[in-house]
Parts: C-alpha cells; sequence; structure tokens
C-alpha cells in the first residue's frame, strides 16, 4: 500500500516535471531567446553547411552573451536556415535564427556604440535619421546661401564649376572632421567587440596551439569579406523570399558594397588631384574620379534599390519591426546619396546645379553623422566576426 | 481539385516526389496528395539527414568506394535476413545512380562536418538536411507541373478486381472521388495512428514519443490490407530509439536523441539499474534502448552522471536536470531519492580502478553488479549531478505492402496489381524488414519513387 503511495506520488511529480519542461515559451530578450536556440541548434546541426556560424556554435556547448554578439554578428542574415529548419513555427521549439540574430545583432551595435551615450541612437534610428537629414540640409542650404547672393546661387555655370558655390576649402573643414570622427567612433565600437574575445566562453573543441595564425586568418576573412561567402548558401545562395535559392542578395550586396568602394575612390583620387597635381574640380567626364563616381553611384543605385525590393518582400516571420527604420532608412540614405550625386554630375551645367549640390552634400552630411550609428557598422562587427572565426575554428 | 490526373500519388514525402517528378517526367499529368499543410509538410522526409549510396570512386560528397556488395553485407546484418535478396540488391545498385538524379531536380549536398557519426564514405549529407530536400523537390515538381494538393487526405482505393480506378480524398471537411489511370501510395508508415499504435502495441505507446509527423496514420496501408493486398510484417512491429523524455509527442526529429547513456547509470522509476549501459559505443546501442525503456514500468528511464562526463557526448536540446547532490537531483527528476542513492552508492562501490577512455572500449567494469556496466565505469562523485529523463521515440512501423521488383503492390495468390503501385515507408519492409542501416529509408524511397513513378505513366 505504502509502495503504491510512493509510487503514485512519483508517477505525479514525473508528468508535473515534464509538463513544466515542455514546450518553454519563446523567451523574452533576445540574448535568452539565442541562449535557447543555440542549444537547440547545437543538438541539430542539421545547418552546418551553410555558413560560418554553425562551425563556429559546435565549438561551444554553453552560450554566454558575448559568445552570443560573435555568432549574431557572423550571421549574414541569409535566411538558409530558416527556410530549411524542421523546428520553425509552427512547431513548439519556434527556431528563428535568422530573425532572433537580427534583433540581438541590432542590440549588440548598442552594447559597443561609441561614446556609450550614443547607443540610444540605435533605437528609433529612422526617426534619428530623417532629422539628421532635415538638419543636414538646412545647414548646407543655409550655408551655401550665406556663402552666395541668391542670383549666383539659382544660376548656370557653363563649366559645371561647383566649388563657385561652395569652395573646396569649406567642403573639407566640414566634412573632413565628421567623417574622421565617424571613422574613430566605428573603429571604439569595433575595438570594444574585439576586446570581449577575450570574454567569449571557451571553445570546447579549440585544442591547445589549435588557433590560427593572424595573417592567414586575416587573408580568409578579407575573402569572406569581398566575397560574401557567408551569403552563397554553400555555392547556392540565400533564400531571400522563399524556399528557392538565389543570388540576388549576394549580387546586389556586392553592387552597393562595390558601388561605395568606387564612390570612396572617387573621393580620394579628386582629393589626390587636387592636393597633389592642384587639378581642380570639376573634372572631366571621362577622367578618374568623375568615371568611379559614375560607376560608384550607378553601381550603389541598383543595389540600393534592389535591397529594398527584396526587403518588401521579406516574411512576416522574419521581420523585426522594431529595426525596419534603421534598415530601410539607411538604405534610402545610401540611394538618395548617390542618385543626387549623380543627377549633379549631369546636370552640373544647369542652373539646378546650386540646389542639388546643397541636396547632395546634405545627404553625404548626413551619411558621414549618423555612420558610427547607423546599420553601416554591421560591416565592422561582421568584418571582426569573421576575423574571429578564422582565428577560433580549425579547418 | 482535380477530378482526374493520370498518376495520383499518395502522400507527400521523399518517395511521393520522387514518384511524382518521374511520372511526370514521363509525361503524365500528376496529383500528388499531401495530407499535411503546407508549412509541415514532407512526412517523416523532413527530418532526415542524408542517405546511403553506393559507389565505385569518390564523388563530390562521398570519400573512398562503396561496392554494392559491402551495401548487401551490411544490410544482411541488421536486418538478420529479413530482406527480399532481389529487391534489396536492386535498390543497392540502383542507389549508384540516385545523386545527379537528386542534383539535377535541386537537391543540394553538403560534405560531412561535425557530429558523432562517421559515415563520409557512405552517406552522402543533404545540404541543410531533409527539410532544405523536401523544399527542393516541391519547387522543381510545382516548376514542371506537378498539381500538388495540401490538407488532402486520401481516404480508400476504389477497386475493380486488381485495378484502382478511383481515389477517394477529404479535403476541408469535404470528399471527393478522383479518376486515375494509376496511382501510387508513397503514404508512410502507421506510426502517427494513436489508435492503431494502442491496439496493435497496448496501453504504454501513450508513454511513447512519436519521433516524425503525425500525419503517418496508415489509412491507405490499412485500407489495402482490408481490401487484400499482400502485406509483409506485422502490426506490433516498430523501429524505436531512447529520446529524451521531455520532446513533444510528434515531430520532435533528430534534436531530441540523447547520447550520454555511455556515460551515465540508468535507473527505472524504482531507482532499479536494468541494463549493462557500456555494452557498446551508442550508435551501436540506441535502437536497443528505445526497447529497454519501452519495458521498464511507466515507459521511463533515468540517466544519471556527474560533473566529470557532462562534455562526453553531443549536447542535447532540453538542459539537463542538475544539482548538487544525489538526493536534490532525484527530487527534482521525481524518482525516490532513497532508492536512487541507494543504486548510485552500490554502483560506485563496485567500480574498479583503471583508464577511462571513451573513445574506446576501455573495458573499465564494474564487478559484482547485476548488470554489471562493462565499459567506461566510473563512480558518480563529482558534483554537480547531472540527470535525463529518457523514453521510447517511434522512428517508424514495419508493417509493409508487398510489392514486386515493378514497385507494384502485390496479392496474396502472387499476382501484381494492374497499375497500383508502392514506395516508400509503405513498402521498406520488403527490404528491411528489421533493424535499421543509417539512410537506406530515403534510399529505399529515392529508388523505389522513381521506379513507381516511372512504371505508373507507362503502365497505368
Ligand atoms: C527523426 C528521423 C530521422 C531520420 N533520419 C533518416 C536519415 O537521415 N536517413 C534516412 O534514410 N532515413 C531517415 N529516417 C527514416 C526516413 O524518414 C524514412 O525512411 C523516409 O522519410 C520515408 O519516406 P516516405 O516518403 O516513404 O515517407 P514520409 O516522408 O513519412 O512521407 C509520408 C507522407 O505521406 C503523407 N500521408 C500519409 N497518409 C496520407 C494520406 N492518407 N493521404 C495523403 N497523404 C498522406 C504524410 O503527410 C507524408 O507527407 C528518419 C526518420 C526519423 C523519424
Ligand atoms: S536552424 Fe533548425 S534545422 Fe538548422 S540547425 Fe538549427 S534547429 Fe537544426
Ligand atoms: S548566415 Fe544564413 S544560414 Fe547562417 S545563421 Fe545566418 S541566416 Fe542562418
Amino acid at each position: 500500500m505504502a509502495e503504491t503511495t510512493q509510487h503514485m506520488r512519483i508517477q505525479h511529480t514525473l508528468q508535473q516535471v515534464e509538463a513544466e519542461n515542455q514546450s518553454a515559451p519563446p523567451a523574452a530578450t533576445p540574448q535568452a531567446e539565442a541562449q535557447r536556440i543555440m542549444q537547440i541548434c547545437n543538438a541539430c546541426r542539421y545547418c552546418e553547411g551553410f555558413c560560418s556560424v554553425f562551425p563556429a556554435m559546435t565549438q561551444y556547448r554553453h552560450f554566454n552573451a558575448d559568445t552570443l554578439d560573435y555568432l549574431a554578428n557572423l550571421c549574414h542574415n541569409c535566411r538558409g536556415c530558416y527556410y530549411a529548419c524542421q523546428y520553425a513555427e509552427p512547431h513548439e521549439f519556434k527556431v528563428n535564427v535568422p530573425q532572433t540574430f537580427n534583433e540581438l545583432r541590432a542590440q549588440s551595435w548598442q552594447d559597443y556604440a561609441w561614446p556609450g551615450f550614443m547607443a540610444r541612437a540605435f533605437a528609433g534610428n529612422g526617426v534619428l535619421l530623417s532629422l539628421v537629414c532635415a538638419l543636414a540640409m538646412a545647414i548646407v542650404f543655409i550655408g551655401s546661401a550665406l556663402l552666395n547672393d541668391l542670383p549666383g546661387f539659382f544660376s548656370a555655370y557653363p563649366d559645371g564649376n561647383f566649388h563657385a558655390i561652395i569652395p573646396h576649402g569649406v567642403m573639407v573643414a566640414v566634412a573632413g572632421p565628421v567623417f574622421l570622427f565617424a571613422l574613430f567612433a566605428m573603429g571604439m565600437g569595433g575595438w570594444a567587440f574585439w576586446a570581449r574575445g577575450a570574454a567569449v566562453s571557451q571553445p570546447a573543441t579549440l585544442r591547445p596551439g589549435g588557433k590560427n595564425s593572424g595573417l592567414p586568418a586575416l587573408l580568409n576573412a578579407l575573402k569572406d569579406t569581398l566575397t560574401l561567402k557567408n551569403l552563397s548558401g554553400a555555392g547556392h545562395g540565400c533564400n531571400d523570399h522563399s524556399e528557392r535559392f538565389s543570388m540576388q542578395r549576394r549580387y546586389l550586396h556586392h553592387a552597393t558594397f562595390y558601388g561605395f568602394m568606387l564612390c570612396f575612390a572617387a573621393t580620394s583620387t579628386g582629393t589626390l588631384y587636387h592636393y597633389a597635381f592642384g587639378w581642380e574640380a570639376p573634372h572631366a567626364y571621362l577622367s578618374l574620379p568623375v568615371i568611379f563616381g559614375t560607376v560608384g553611384g550607378v553601381l550603389l543605385c541598383i543595389g540600393t534599390a534592389g535591397l529594398y525590393r527584396l526587403k518588401l518582400k521579406t516574411e512576416t516571420s522574419l521581420r523585426s519591426p522594431a529595426l525596419w527604420g534603421m534598415e530601410t532608412g539607411f538604405i534610402a540614405l545610401l540611394f538618395l546619396t548617390s542618385l543626387t550625386g549623380l543627377l549633379l554630375l549631369f546636370l552640373r551645367e544647369s542652373a539646378a546645379m546650386g540646389t542639388l549640390l546643397a541636396v547632395h552634400l546634405g545627404f553625404v552630411l548626413t551619411l558621414f553623422l549618423v555612420l558610427p550609428y547607423s546599420k553601416m557598422v554591421h560591416g565592422v562587427y561582421r568584418f571582426l566576426a569573421l576575423l574571429r572565426f578564422h582565428r577560433n575554428t580549425p579547418r | 481539385m482535380l477530378d482526374a490526373a493520370d498518376v495520383v500519388v499518395i502522400g507527400g514525402g521523399n518517395a511521393a516526389l520522387c514518384a511524382a517528378l518521374t511520372a511526370r517526367a514521363a509525361g503524365a499529368s500528376v496529383l500528388l496528395l499531401e495530407h499535411a499543410p503546407r508549412n509541415v509538410r514532407g512526412g517523416n522526409s523532413r527530418h532526415t539527414r542524408n542517405l546511403r549510396l553506393a559507389h565505385d570512386a569518390p564523388t563530390s560528397v562521398l570519400t573512398d568506394s562503396y561496392s554494392v556488395d559491402e551495401y548487401y553485407d551490411d544490410l544482411l546484418k541488421v536486418t538478420a535476413g529479413h530482406t527480399c535478396p532481389a529487391l534489396a540488391r536492386q535498390v543497392l545498385a540502383a542507389s549508384r545512380t540516385l545523386q545527379p538524379w537528386m542534383e539535377a531536380h535541386g537537391v543540394r549536398f553538403q560534405p560531412s562536418l561535425s557530429g558523432t557519426l562517421n559515415l563520409e564514405r557512405t552517406n552522402a549529407f543533404f545540404l541543410g538536411g531533409g527539410k532544405a530536400l523536401i523544399n527542393a523537390y516541391y519547387a522543381t515538381a510545382e516548376d514542371r507541373g506537378v498539381h500538388i494538393e495540401y490538407e488532402c487526405e486520401a481516404l480508400t482505393l476504389k477497386l475493380d478486381g486488381r485495378h484502382c480506378t478511383q481515389v477517394t480524398v477529404r479535403q476541408h471537411e469535404q470528399t471527393f472521388d478522383i479518376a486515375c489511370r494509376a496511382v501510387v501510395a508513397a503514404s508512410g508508415g502507421f506510426q502517427g495512428n494513436a489508435t492503431w499504435m494502442r491496439e496493435a502495441w497496448g496501453e504504454r505507446v501513450d508513454n511513447f514519443l512519436i519521433r516524425g509527423t503525425p500525419f503517418n496514420k496508415g489509412r491507405i496501408l490499412r485500407d489495402l490490407r482490408t481490401q487484400g493486398c499482400a502485406m509483409l510484417g506485422d502490426d506490433t512491429q516498430g523501429h524505436m530509439v531512447a529520446i529524451d523524455g521531455r520532446a513533444p509527442k510528434y515531430d520532435g526529429g533528430i534534436a531530441t536523441r540523447l547520447d550520454c547513456v555511455p556515460f551515465s547509470v540508468v535507473l527505472n522509476q524504482q531507482g532499479q539499474r536494468f541494463y549493462d549501459e557500456g555494452e557498446d559505443f551508442w550508435p551501436k546501442r540506441y535502437a536497443i534502448w528505445g526497447r529497454l525503456v519501452a519495458q521498464q514500468p511507466q515507459q521511463v528511464g533515468y540517466a544519471i552522471i556527474d560533473a566529470r562526463s557532462l562534455a562526453l557526448f553531443m549536447p542535447s536540446v532540453f538542459p539537463p536536470y542538475k544539482a548538487d547532490t544525489l538526493a536534490d537531483l532525484a527530487q527534482q527528476m521525481g524518482l525516490d531519492p532513497i532508492a536512487m542513492q541507494h543504486s548510485i552508492r552500490s554502483f560506485n562501490a563496485a567500480c574498479q580502478p583503471g583508464a577511462f577512455d571513451p573513445d574506446r572500449l576501455d573495458g573499465r567494469a564494474t564487478q559484482g553488479l547485476s548488470p554489471n556496466k562493462t565499459n567506461w565505469a566510473r563512480p558518480i562523485s563529482e558534483p554537480p549531478f547531472y540527470g535525463y529523463i529518457l523514453r521510447p521515440g517511434v522512428t517508424f512501423t514495419y508493417l509493409s505492402l508487398k510489392v514486386n521488383e515493378r514497385a507494384q503492390v502485390m496479392w496474396p495468390d502472387d499476382h501484381p496489381s494492374d497499375n497500383i503501385y508502392a514506395a516508400g515507408e509503405i513498402m521498406a519492409g520488403n527490404i528491411m524488414g528489421q533493424g535499421y542501416l543509417a539512410g537506406l529509408g530515403m534510399t529505399i524511397g529515392t529508388v523505389f519513387g522513381r521506379i513507381a513513378g516511372q512504371e505508373a505513366a507507362q503502365h497505368g
């Protein structure tokens, strides 16, 4: 009799225990949710062929906050592992790696932001972008109005000489410090991320001396960055908006990235021309700065417009409404900067030049101002995450 | 909903899709019926990871070579002869041609990377696993004009002698008859049918977990048995493994497996050990443990380890129970602390000194226990202590339709049906009548799916 009671009691607790443990609801914070999901992925590992996240993950048994930040920034959001997931909703495990990492990633950028109080800039980023943009426009307009008389501002310059409206020295004096600050702030954020590496929980399978040496790791990280290997889904591409694979996202990002770099090259060669050779803008249509700028601008327009189109097609389950402003705001900013740049180039001999110049420079100034507090920082953290991956993960 | 098609394929997993794609390529109009909704389509196939392929030389994803003879020997070992040699050899030989066909239909492979399996010579791994494979086949099927109906359950085949004239289906509470020239039954086993399972296996199955889809209810299997088709095996046979007791009732899939047993002491609900936990490496023992746990009171087992063993096996999907004392751990897990501590104490006392080596059968055994643990026996003594609850997890049932080499469903007088074909789990018992060879399920489904599709399109 006593035995039966005991037996029943045990059976009862067992059921209680099992009931309590069943279908834990998705956790409240991105960290807790990422931790829950990584534990499931680590027991499953079916997605190990898609990208670097999974081989990195299998080195751990426990995921602390820094490890999760590392993995989240390593994720390129290709969605391969979402559409292939046998535990995605409606399964009660509700595994959704890309969305969870997307949110955790955004949070980590706040944590690493420099100076610290600017972390807030990431929340409501879309609003911030618009405000800064309006402000920058106003500054440039008022500035150029003060430098010119109105008829001058609205008249056509046959040689398209925009420095007649805003002198070169003024442009450099305003944009230079802002840009250097942006680089510095992003560098500080990157440094904070990298410094936490020591705290990233020690990989379980990393053999002593198993770290890969600096240079090859650096080269591999650069290669992955420049080729976007992790958006290639082991050669088949991303799941842009459905189970089907496509290279669209990868190629559009290439267009955006290389377009951006070409624009940067245009500015650099222009600066070189100015200071080293004394050749002053405006440059001829077939000069290096203008060729770089034109090709870069066109690529950037195509890339950003395409990425935005893909973004609109994103399934609801993969969207993070709170981040929508940051993601689309930045794409829009890049698009408008390059579009107005192109317009300025092609209409530089018309009377609209002054207005276009002010609008374009307004966008450029906005870009520089918000750079360290925009989606741009993903490049910094992702590169460092890839570097850490190549240092820590033996092949 | 179409009211007629040349070929009606019943099921929405690997075998069904291979049949549909092949029949379509042969020029037939094809209607594929999947009982599950789109977002959980693909049956047990979406939980798979690889398939076993014979090959004469290394391929892009398989190392070395794996001859049909060696494959056949492996099959004989696991089935203990429960196989039809002609059909088995047919499948194994055909497996050599599968990789290019699968790739041409959108399936992507990857080199096998991590985990506990050493299968890179024999098994080709799907990039992203079985759900990615299923997605690829559905996309190709849509592109090539296969008509797909979800949430559509086939109820019965209308037969005129050995000839199927119509398939009766139900979708959204409505019933339709679909005329067909041929039908392919690729609707899996019946492990998702709780009533049938209880009928065949007794009430204890209420405590079993089903590792795959709840949509494999065996309706067509039963329908054809009732209508007199020839069967292989009986209802009481199923493949089971020991999995985490906290897994969901259905669709727990691969992640719920637990690899801790060889390094544990496993107790039943009375707090008693019942089998040698260290008999062999886990991949060779997990199926036996499914049955062992099923025989215990309440069909439950409790695996206990200490801090030293936690990192010796693949991480598990649920965090283990954890406590600083054994009594506390017992309490948490719903075990009687006194019986549990008593068992662990006697186990610890029976452990012998010696080298512990998780990578080989280290021969470190207990002495004087019944049963002894014959490898990896070291005391459970270093806190914190960890525990896992084990339950039997059913992979599939063995009961099968008997088929011939053309995938035709057979009748007891050894004559084939005119136009009824079967592929996949529903006929796997013809080849794997017992035991399990990793990756053979998908191979059988792919080979017989293609045969069934081809035959149904040509001769239906
Ligand atoms: C967790 C797990 C892991 C596995 N891993 C592997 C592995 O790695 N490699 C391997 O080779 N095998 C593996 N197997 C075995 C493998 O799943 C099966 O051998 C294989 O999937 C069988 O394919 P199938 O198409 O016959 O059945 P399923 O894929 O189960 O498809 C059956 C389909 O029929 C549908 N259906 C059922 N009844 C009806 C009806 N009346 N009307 C309409 N539709 C119906 C179902 O919804 C389902 O879509 C695994 C099994 C499990 C459970
Ligand atoms: S995303 Fe899903 S299928 Fe991929 S490893 Fe994680 S749990 Fe497994
Ligand atoms: S990169 Fe793609 S496959 Fe890898 S974790 Fe991110 S979404 Fe998943």
